[in-house]
């Protein structure tokens, strides 16, 4: 059976783009139609930009049909998680204090891809400011998993990776402060990209933890990742943390094996709270390295342990400020009726319209801060991320790449975590430590349990080799081979 | 031990508006969470310096030469109220933060 | 409690907008007086996703500045997020910094009007921005019968350096002269517009008393709203007084930000709030931190012009000026620069200096501003008065019609018919004549009258239609009766 264009990579649709074998307007009608034919059931996106896309597959067929030059993204339809700004398009953040803003300019990341003639079909559905593993804080429905539609795409990503899963989108940005683009793209089967911190702009990324964001990618396969990350990085003088250093041609070398490449299994992650199926494909898809010629060792990250209780420090506090603007004056939502002050308007405006998790972190956040508590918490957390930056370094000295789960779950009923904010939490397990580091990391797929949920393995590299990371991710997907396609899609046109 | 917050105090500070039901429920989260959160204690020793940034760079800069503001109107398109060229917003009390 | 006497201990806490182009974080214009929020972007607006980037020309001011009040250039200094929530507020935070400053100690010599002198400790200078402003509506305008406030960002996001002094001054007096000598001194460095009545130099004073003679201070009292230097030094006045009185009933003072009140000529308590701020101060994470290296703050230091200090040292003991005159010249740089010129085109300092304080120092004041006049207006004047070649009132005369027009002074003697005689030929001549009129007078003044030259000189100055040097009328005039 031909596969629809809509689940092409990326890298097929370009090459058919440039042999004139399709077209952007071809295209765009699959994803379209793949979004008519199962959105009510998902629920991945927030916003659909039909006519923009429209236009914009129209230019892009314009401009394709002179032969002039053409980026990998060019004329295919891309997704964006809601918290990263699109001028005139509404971006919410998945919450109803932001549900009419419209952003009077582009997120740097979107500029980028727009101006390499990417096709935006929608936003996507996200857990409420980002904050949450399951996509079931957003204030506008939960997003359904692709694979089962009972059960969570993850998060806080969780309508770009299901776009992705389910077809609705080739590709897609999400945003990752704690795992929230590794651990969908594990529950959902598709592969997931953090760059290194700092080397996508910020700029545009609507923040809930300033040193832990990362914008990061949604694909089928890593080349296209590869491709993806070559138009998105690069230094941004509106970002100040944005690293000011040379992009790799990062496609350059995809295919040059593992071969001598020294891999260390970080040991803690396959203890106990890790399903066993999990622990068995992960081991699996770690012989297969070892197979093509990688030299397995083991490995600890000795603070890992902590770093789940640094993150819910630092997060918290950061985001306990850069959510303070959110008071209904220049922005947003504003509560109704008469207040006696603009402060009682402030504190009326806030306690209606953001939900639980994110008022949770805020609270958490405000008193990790306040006076006499800074030293005990906030302070505490920054020294054990020193903890944690070491325990890589070291562990780079030994190996080339450090390997995990992603997850140590597979995707779990909706609503079975919803009411205990700790279990929520230890989702994020194995993905925080690279953000507090700001390490790169990368989620594919490595096979599916015995219920036939997608199960991802994590790969992590040194900051800023990302080249390496996309070099023995995608041997070990080359290897292992999978054909995934989610049941949702089965019959589907 | 779960740590005993002054909730109502916080929430203060954080300018939210919470019902009876919500302060008690993070009282009791809150509690969990940070004597989770404060394991970190265990190892943040006092010779380990604090790292606030994962990349740290140093001395970044921005040239001194004017861009183009905002349009008036675009400036305040999402004013949730506006009193011509200016935002409107209730009056302000004396005490103001 | 009779028979204490006190002493007062005051610091003053400044805030100077500089006069960068751009804002501190964005690159919107930073201009004074613009239509609201035309000066804005999503930056400065706050907006979601928004990033805050440093300019460059900011902190090399700061820098400037603190170099110019001998403080230690910090080699590391972070930003800090200061939180707190209020309608001006774009982001509820301000990025300032906190206990890491780009300057820090430093010290401002202050001159008082009887000559003596005094040190005045800095604590710190530091960065941060500016906020929006609120106007009040539906009543009078005043905050406190408001019904809704409007809100204009245009300031949002401008420079801003608070400059936070030691409490070393003792009196009303003194703090004033500090806020003036640090205007000049900020003037000189022209790093900002300083100007209270506009904003762009602010003041906030912390006042205390102390038993005269012991070591532990007061509570300290936070006065705000003084919108000039005399506001300021009237309002501690009134402070000073309002707690020597509640000290000598027994009260304790309140610690407490109290709101001077220009009208009523009082300060009044700002309802207190239950709770202190809690800023809940952390390292701003948006921005890596300030390192400024050695050869750019060489390059600052070097590029230091002669500060005020070191000019009324100059004027003083190099051109021989009186200290109190010094002292004027240089707390006005319109009048330091005309004098400067002048001097540097050959007029006499001492008579430079009388001129542009006396006559060009009123001038100016009726009419504002510096009119037309240049150093070289002051220097003919100056030359031409020393010459005999116009009397005192003529030149004068001369020197408000160059400051109207910028009309060269020689021209303008001629045009006003200003040109006195002091040609000793031509007057000798004249002064004959008059001697051979007034026989009965010449012999009064040799029998002993002396009083009666002024007769002669005046007969003297009408034949000269008036344009006769009258000094030198007399000395012709005695020459000859002495003869």
């Amino acid at each position: 059976m031909s596969a629809e264009l809509c689940d092409l990579t990326g890298a097929e649709l370009s090459a058919k783009l440039a042999a004139g074998e399709t077209s952007a307007s071809e295209v765009l009608s699959s994803s379209r139609g793949r979004i008519d034919a199962v959105e009510d059931r998902v629920g991945a996106f927030l916003t659909r930009t039909d006519q923009l896309a429209s236009e914009r597959a129209d230019e892009l067929d314009a401009y394709l049909s002179t032969g002039a030059p053409q980026s990998p993204v060019a004329g295919i339809p891309v997704a964006l998680k809601d918290v990263l700004t699109t001028n005139g398009v509404r971006t919410t953040c998945g919450s109803k204090i932001l549900e009419t803003y419209v952003p009077p300019y582009d997120a740097t990341a979107w500029a980028r891809l727009a101006g390499a003639g990417a096709v935006l079909v929608g936003k996507t559905n996200c857990d409420e400011f980002a904050m949450g593993s399951s996509n079931e804080n957003s204030a506008f429905g939960p997003v359904r998993n692709p694979w089962d539609l009972d059960r969570v795409p993850g998060g806080s990503s969780g309508g770009s990776a299901a776009a992705v899963a389910a077809g609705e989108a080739v590709w897609a940005l999400g945003t990752d402060t704690g795992g929230s683009v590794r651990q969908p793209a594990s529950l959902c089967g598709v592969v997931g990209l953090k760059p290194t911190y700092g080397r996508i702009s910020r700029y545009g990324l609507i923040a809930f933890a300033s040193s832990l964001d990362t914008v990061g990618t949604f694909t089928r396969t890593v080349r296209d990742s590869a491709s993806m990350l070559q138009v998105l990085a690069g230094h941004d003088p509106r970002d100040a943390t944005s690293l000011d250093v040379p992009v790799p041609v990062y496609t350059e070398g995809l295919d040059d094996g593992v071969a001598g490449l020294r891999v260390g299994v970080i040991t803690e992650a396959f203890g106990e709270g890790v399903a066993p199926a999990i622990g068995a494909s992960v081991r699996a898809a770690i012989d297969r390295l070892e197979e093509l010629g990688a030299s397995v060792g083991e490995v600890e990250l000795p603070h890992a342990a902590y770093a789940l209780s640094a993150y819910y420090l630092i997060a918290p506090s950061e985001c306990s400020s850069n959510l303070a603007r959110y008071d209904g004056v220049r922005y947003g939502y504003r509560a109704p009726g008469e207040h006696a002050d603009s402060i009682a308007m402030m504190f009326a405006t806030r306690g209606q319209a953001f939900g639980p998790e994110v008022k949770r972190r805020i609270m958490l956040g405000t008193y990790a801060l306040s006076a006499g508590y800074y030293e005990a918490y906030y302070g505490q957390a920054q020294k054990v991320r020193t903890l944690v930056i070491r325990d890589y370094e070291a562990a780079f000295e030994r190996f080339d790449i450090l390997v995990s789960p992603t997850s140590p779950t597979t995707a779990f009923r909706i609503g079975e975590k919803a009411d205990d904010p700790m279990a929520m939490y230890l989702n994020d397990i194995f993905t925080i430590p690279a953000n507090l580091a700001g390490v790169p990391a990368i989620s594919i797929p490595s096979g599916l349990d015995d219920a036939g949920l997608p199960v991802g393995i994590q790969l992590t590299a040194p900051a800023l080799d990302e080249s390496t990371l996309f070099r023995a991710a995608h041997a070990l997907e080359s290897a292992l081979s999978l054909e995934l396609r989610p049941p949702l899609l089965q019959g589907t046109a | 031990m779960p740590v005993e917050i002054d909730i109502a105090h916080v929430a203060k500070l954080a300018r939210l508006d919470l019902s009876d039901d919500e302060m008690a429920r993070l009282r009791a989260q809150l509690g969990q969470i940070l004597e989770h959160a404060a394991r970190v204690g265990e190892v943040a020793a006092a010779d380990v310096p604090p790292t606030a940034s994962p990349i740290p760079r140093a001395n970044v800069y921005r040239d001194d030469v004017p861009e183009p503001s905002l349009p008036v109107d675009e400036a305040l398109r999402n004013a949730p109220e506006r009193d011509g060229d200016r935002f409107r917003v209730p009056r302000i009390a004396e005490t103001g933060a | 409690m009779s028979g204490v006497s006190y002493e007062a201990v005051i610091g003053l806490e400044c805030h100077v907008e500089l006069s960068t182009a751009t804002k501190m974080f964005c690159s919107c214009a930073n201009v004074f007086g613009a239509p609201p929020n035309t000066q804005t972007c999503p930056v400065c607006l706050g907006h979601p996703g928004t990033l805050p980037v440093p300019n460059r020309e900011a902190i090399a001011r700061i820098i400037k500045i603190g170099l110019a009040l001998d403080a230690e250039i910090a080699p590391h200094s972070v930003f800090h997020r200061k939180n707190y929530f209020y309608p001006d507020m774009p982001k509820n935070y301000q990025i300032s910094q906190y206990d890491l400053p780009i300057c820090v100690g430093g010290h401002l010599d202050v001159e008082l009007a009887d000559g003596s002198g005094t040190r005045v400790g800095i604590t710190r200078v530091h960065m941060e921005e500016d906020t929006g402003k609120s106007t009040h509506g539906g009543g009078s305008g005043r905050i406190h019968d408001a019904t809704y406030a409007t809100l204009d960002f245009n300031r949002a996001g401008v420079p801003l350096v608070e400059c936070v002094s030691e409490p070393d001054m003792r009196s009303p007096e003194e703090a004033a002269a500090y806020l003036r000598a640090l205007r000049a001194t900020l003037e000189s460095l022209d790093v900002s517009d300083v100007k209270m009545e506009e904003g762009s130099l602010r003041c906030d004073a912390n006042v205390s008393l102390r038993p005269s003679g012991t070591e532990p201070f007061g509570t300290k009292v936070e006065i705000k709203n003084m919108n000039s230097i005399r506001s300021l030094e009237r309002a501690l006045i009134y402070e000073i007084d309002r707690q020597t009185a509640a000290l000598e009933r027994g009260d304790a003072i309140v610690q407490e930000t109290r709101h001077w009140d220009e009208d009523a000529g009082s300060t009044a308590s700002m309802r207190s709030k239950e709770e202190a701020f809690d800023y809940r101060y952390f390292p701003e994470p948006d921005i890596p931190a300030m390192e400024p290296d050695a050869a750019w703050v060489d390059e600052i230091r070097a590029s230091l012009p002669e500060l005020p200090r070191a000019r009324r040292d100059r004027y003083v003991e190099t051109l021989g000026l009186k200290p109190e005159v010094a002292r004027v010249l240089v707390g006005d740089r319109g009048s330091s620069a005309l004098f400067d010129g002048a001097v540097a085109l050959g007029a006499d300092p001492v008579g430079a200096a009388n001129w542009i304080t006396q006559d060009v120092a009123a001038l100016r004041n009726a009419g504002g501003g510096d009119g037309a006049l240049r150093a070289e207006h002051v220097a003919d004047v100056v030359a031409l008065v020393a010459t005999g070649a116009v009397s005192n009132a003529g030149a004068k005369q001369a020197l408000e019609a160059s400051f109207t027009s910028g009309e060269a002074v020689e021209a303008a003697v001629d045009r006003l018919g200003l040109r006195q005689v002091s040609d000793a030929g031509a007057l000798g001549g004249l002064a004959d004549e008059v001697l051979a009129e007034n026989p009965d007078v010449v012999q009064k003044f040799r029998d002993g009258k002396d009083g009666v030259i002024g007769f002669l000189v005046g007969q003297l100055m009408q034949k000269a239609a008036g344009a006769a040097n009258p000094k030198l009328a007399q000395e012709l005039l005695r020459e000859r009766l002495q003869g």
